[in-house]
C-alpha cells in the first residue's frame, strides 16, 4: 500500500454521473421544493427510482474506493440537494441499521427506509428512550413517541416503507435493554402524528410517529433478543452495540452530506467573485491578501479537512479497521465546519448573499442540521475525547 | 485508489524515526533551548541514520528518494521530538535538495558529498526578508550580470547558520525571475549577524546583508537553465507543514497526559468537558492538517503543481499549531507557562509558522 490520492475509474465515473444527475434533476426543482415545504418531490423521487437508482457504470474488473466513493457520490447529490438526497426513496439510514445489527431480510430491495431513535425526552441520551417493546405471544408490541425522524412520512405511509424504531425491552437493564425493531408502512398502531417546519432541508420530510400497541412478529427484531445487564459495550450483544455501530457506518456519510452543502456554497462564492472580476491569488504575499481571499482560502482549506478525514473513515471501513474515533472526528469537522463556510459565503456575498435569488441563504439553512443529527458536535467531541483519553461512557459523559 | 497507509518502508523509517524522535531528541529540547545550543551528538547520530542522504542525488552518495511524502512523514517526526533540533538535522536539505534537483553537474560535485560524507555538514537557504511586505516569489533581495560574475545586493533574515556549514542559497530576483545562487559563507560583502527570535531557541540563524556580494555566473542554480523557486517554494512549505503537524502533536500528547493526571475539583481535569472536548478538537485537526500535507505531498511526488495545495496545508497547518500549542499551555495552567515544562516552548516555537514561508527540508 502506499499513500495515494488518486481517485479510481470508477470513483470518477460515479462522480461525474451524480454530477449530472445533481445538475439536472436536483438543482432546478431545489428551491421550489424548499419553498413548498411539504410537498412530496414527485419528479425526484420517480426520476430516481426508474433511472438514479441504478447508479453510474461501473467496472468491476478494476479497483474501487468502496465507502470512499460512496462519500464521493453522497458529496455530489448533496452539491445538488441536501433536501432532495434526503428525500430519495432508499433505505437510508434504515438501511444502514438493518445492514450492521444484521439479520433482517426483507423481500427485494426496501425503499422508503427510516430510523427512529429520537424522542420528545431523549435525542443525545439515547440510552434514556422510553418507547417500550414487549414480547406477547409471538409478536413485539411497541408504545412510544418518536420525533424527528427523517424519511418518517415515506416510511411509514408509503408501500414498500420501513421504520427501524428503537425500544427498550427492560428499562431496569438501561442500554443493554435497547434493540431495534422493523416496522414495515402501515402497521398497525403506527401513525403519522405531524411533520415538522424547519430552518432548513425542507424538501425532507421530518416525521413524528406515534405507537400505540403497534405489533410486529418476533423476526422483525434486529439482532438478538438476549438482554445484558452488565456493560453490554463490551460483550457480543449486537443490540446496543449493533444500532451505535450504524453511526460508524453513517456518521462518514453525513460528513460527506455536509461537504457536499459547503462546496456548493464554495463554488457559487467563487463564480459570484469571478463575475467581479475577483480570482483568488494562491501565490500573492500574505500581505497583500484581501479579508476575501484570506477568508476563502481558509474555507477551501476547512473544507478540504473535513473531506480528508472523512474519506479516511470511510477508507477505514473498506479494510475493516474500526473507525469509531475517525468517523466521529469527521462528523464532527464537517458539521461545524461547513456550518461555518455557509455563514461566511452569505456574508461574503452581501445583501445577494441573504437574498432567495441565490441558494447561498437556503445552503446556510441546510447545512446546520449536520452539526445537530447523527450526534450533535458535542457528541461527537465526547466520542473522540473518550477515545483519545481512553476513558469510558461513565468517566466522561 | 484512495489509500491512507504509507508503504512498508516508509512505515519502517517512520517508526525509526519516531523512536529516535522521542529517545534522542524530545530528552535534550529543554536544555538546548534554554542554552541555546544545538545538541551536537544528536545532529551526529541523526547524520548516522541517513535522512537527508536518502533524498539526496544517488550519483553523489545520495538515496535518490525524492518522494515528498516520504519526506513529510520525516519532518513531522523530528519534529514531534524538537522543531529546532529538527530543523538543524534537516538543514543539509536546504542548500543539497535544490541542489540535487536543479542543480548541474558541477554544482552536485561542489555540494552534495560534503553534506552525505563523514560527518554532519549543515546547509543553508536565505529566502525571507526583515519586511512585512515580503513576497517570496518576487523577494527584493537583486542579482545582476556584471562582467561575467553575478553581484547580488539586498537583505535576508532567519537564515539557518549551523557552525559546520559552509554554502548559502541565496534567493534573489534576476530582471523579473526569481533565482537560486550558491554562495560560500566567506564571500566578501556578506556580513552576518547572529538573531534571537521568539522562539527556536536552540537554531542558530542570522540576518544577512548583501552588499555587492560577486559570485561566478556558475554559482547560479542550474547554470543556464536556472531553477523554479516557484517549486522550491511549494516543496518547502508543504515540509514546513508537516513540521507544524509534528510540533502540534507533541504538544496534543502532553496536554492529553497531564490532563489525565492532574487533578482538580476531586476528579483529573480531563474528566472535564471544557479540557475532554479541547483535547478532542486538536486530536481532530492535527489529523485534518496531517492530511492535507500528505495529499499536497502526495500531489508534488504525481509531478502535479501544487502551489494551491500548499498554500492550503501550511495555513491549516500554522493555524493549527498556534491553536494546539496555545491549548497546551491552557490545559497545563500556571504550569503551562512555566520554562521548566515544554508547552511554553511548543507554543512560541509554533507562533512562528505564520512567518517562516517555506523551508526546503524535504
Ligand atoms: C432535521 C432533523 C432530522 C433528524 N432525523 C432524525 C432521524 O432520522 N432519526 C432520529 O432518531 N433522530 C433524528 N434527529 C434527531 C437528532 O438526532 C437529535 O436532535 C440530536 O441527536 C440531538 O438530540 P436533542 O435534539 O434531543 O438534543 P439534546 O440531546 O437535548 O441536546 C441539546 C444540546 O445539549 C448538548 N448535549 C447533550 N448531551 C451532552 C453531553 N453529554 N455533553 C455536552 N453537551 C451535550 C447537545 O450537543 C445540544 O447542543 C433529527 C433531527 C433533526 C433536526
Amino acid at each position: 500500500m502506499a499513500i495515494s490520492f488518486e481517485l479510481t475509474d470508477n470513483s470518477r465515473c460515479a462522480r461525474d454521473f451524480y454530477r449530472k444527475m445533481a445538475v439536472e434533476q436536483m438543482r432546478p426543482i431545489a428551491r421550489r421544493y424548499d419553498v413548498e415545504e411539504h410537498a412530496l418531490p414527485t419528479e425526484w423521487v420517480d426520476y430516481y427510482w426508474e433511472h438514479g437508482r441504478k447508479g453510474p457504470p461501473t467496472d468491476f474488473s478494476t479497483p474501487a474506493d468502496g465507502m470512499v466513493q460512496v462519500c464521493i457520490q453522497v458529496e455530489e447529490l448533496c452539491w445538488g440537494d441536501a433536501a432532495l438526497y434526503l428525500r430519495m426513496p432508499t433505505a437510508s439510514l434504515g438501511g444502514a441499521a438493518v445492514g450492521s445489527a444484521g439479520t433482517f431480510k426483507g423481500d427485494g430491495p426496501p425503499i422508503w427506509g427510516a430510523m427512529a431513535i429520537t424522542e420528545p425526552g431523549a435525542g443525545s441520551d439515547t440510552a434514556a428512550i422510553q418507547t417500550t417493546a414487549d414480547f406477547d405471544g409471538d409478536e413485539w408490541v411497541l408504545n412510544g413517541t418518536k420525533i424527528f425522524c427523517t424519511n418518517g412520512e415515506g416510511a411509514s405511509q408509503f408501500e414498500g416503507g420501513f421504520v427501524v424504531v428503537w425500544a427498550t425491552v427492560d428499562k431496569s437493564a438501561g442500554r443493554g435493554g435497547i434493540k431495534s425493531f422493523v416496522v414495515p408502512a402501515k402497521t398497525p398502531g403506527m401513525k403519522l402524528v405531524g411533520l415538522e417546519k424547519k430552518l432548513g432541508i425542507r424538501a425532507s420530510d421530518t416525521a413524528t410517529l406515534l405507537f400505540e400497541n403497534c405489533r410486529v412478529p418476533a423476526d422483525h427484531l434486529l439482532g438478538s433478543a438476549k438482554v445484558r445487564k452488565k456493560d453490554p459495550s463490551k460483550t457480543g450483544d449486537k443490540g446496543f452495540k449493533g444500532a451505535m455501530a450504524t453511526f460508524d457506518a453513517s456518521r462518514p456519510i453525513v460528513a460527506a452530506m455536509a461537504i457536499g452543502i459547503g462546496r456548493a456554497s464554495l463554488d457559487l462564492c467563487r463564480d459570484e467573485l469571478e463575475k467581479q472580476g475577483i480570482r483568488i491569488r494562491y501565490d500573492a504575499p500574505r500581505c497583500d491578501l484581501t479579508v476575501i481571499e484570506r477568508d476563502f482560502i481558509d474555507m477551501e482549506a476547512e473544507l478540504q479537512a473535513a473531506r480528508l478525514l472523512t474519506w479516511r473513515a470511510a477508507w477505514m471501513m473498506n479494510h475493516g479497521k474500526p473507525n469509531n474515533l475517525e468517523a466521529s472526528m469527521s462528523k464532527a469537522k464537517a458539521g461545524l465546519a461547513v456550518t461555518k463556510i455557509t455563514q461566511k459565503v452569505v456574508e461574503l456575498l452581501g445583501p445577494i448573499g441573504y437574498s432567495q435569488k441565490l441558494l447561498a441563504e437556503k445552503w446556510m439553512r441546510d447545512a446546520k442540521v449536520n452539526d445537530i443529527y447523527e450526534g450533535t458536535q458535542q457528541i461527537n467531541q465526547l466520542i473522540v475525547a473518550r477515545r483519545v483519553l481512553d476513558y469510558s461512557s461513565s468517566m466522561l459523559r | 485508489m484512495i489509500e491512507f497507509e504509507p508503504t512498508e518502508e516508509q512505515q519502517l523509517i517512520v517508526d525509526t524515526v519516531r523512536q529516535f524522535a522521542a529517545n534522542e531528541i524530545r530528552p535534550q529540547a529543554h536544555d538546548a533551548a534554554e542554552s541555546r545550543k544545538l545538541p551536537e551528538n544528536v545532529l551526529a547520530q541523526a547524520h548516522e541514520l541517513g535522512l537527508v542522504a536518502l533524498g539526496l542525488d544517488e550519483a553523489h552518495g545520495g538515496g535518490g528518494d525524492r518522494s515528498a511524502v516520504t519526506g513529510v512523514l520525516i519532518a513531522e517526526e523530528l519534529a514531534y521530538g524538537d522543531l529546532a533540533i529538527a530543523l538543524a538535522i534537516l538543514s543539509p536539505s536546504l542548500t543539497g535538495l535544490p541542489v540535487t534537483e536543479f542543480g548541474t553537474d558541477p554544482q552536485k560535485a561542489e555540494i552534495l558529498p560534503a553534506l552525505v560524507g563523514p560527518s554532519f555538514c549543515a546547509g543553508s537557504l536565505a529566502l525571507i526578508e526583515p519586511d512585512f511586505r515580503f513576497d517570496p516569489f518576487r523577494p527584493t533581495t537583486r542579482a545582476a550580470l556584471d562582467g561575467g560574475d553575478y553581484t547580488l545586493r539586498g537583505h535576508k533574515c532567519f537564515v539557518p547558520w549551523l557552525d559546520s556549514g559552509d554554502h548559502v542559497l541565496v534567493i534573489a530576483m534576476e530582471d523579473d525571475d526569481p533565482q537560486a545562487f550558491l554562495v560560500p559563507r566567506n564571500t566578501k560583502g556578506l556580513a552576518a549577524t547572529p538573531e534571537r527570535n521568539l522562539g527556536l531557541d536552540a537554531l542558530p540563524t542570522v540576518e544577512i546583508e548583501l552588499d555587492d556580494v560577486r559570485v561566478p555566473a556558475s554559482a547560479r542554480l542550474g547554470g543556464d537553465a536556472g531553477c523554479d523557486v516557484h517549486s522550491i517554494i511549494d516543496r518547502g512549505r508543504i515540509a514546513l507543514a508537516a513540521t507544524a503537524v509534528g510540533v502540534s502533536r507533541a504538544a496534543f500528547e502532553i496536554a492529553r497526559d497531564y490532563a489525565k493526571e492532574r487533578e482538580a475539583f476531586g476528579a483529573p481535569i480531563a474528566t472535564k468537558q471544557a479540557i475532554a472536548f479541547k483535547i478532542a478538537d486538536m486530536a481532530i485537526e492535527i489529523d485534518a492538517a496531517r492530511l492535507l500535507v500528505w495529499e499536497a505531498a502526495w500531489l508534488l511526488d504525481s509531478g502535479a503543481k501544487a502551489t494551491r495545495e500548499a498554500v492550503l496545508a501550511s495555513r491549516q497547518a500554522a493555524q493549527v499549531a498556534l491553536v494546539v500549542t496555545d491549548g497546551a499551555v491552557q490545559v497545563l495552567g500556571g504550569y503551562g507557562y512555566i520554562r521548566d515544562y515544554l508547552p511554553e516552548m511548543l507554543h512560541r516555537n509554533a507562533c512562528g509558522y505564520t512567518n517562516f514561508e517555506t523551508l526546503t527540508l524535504i
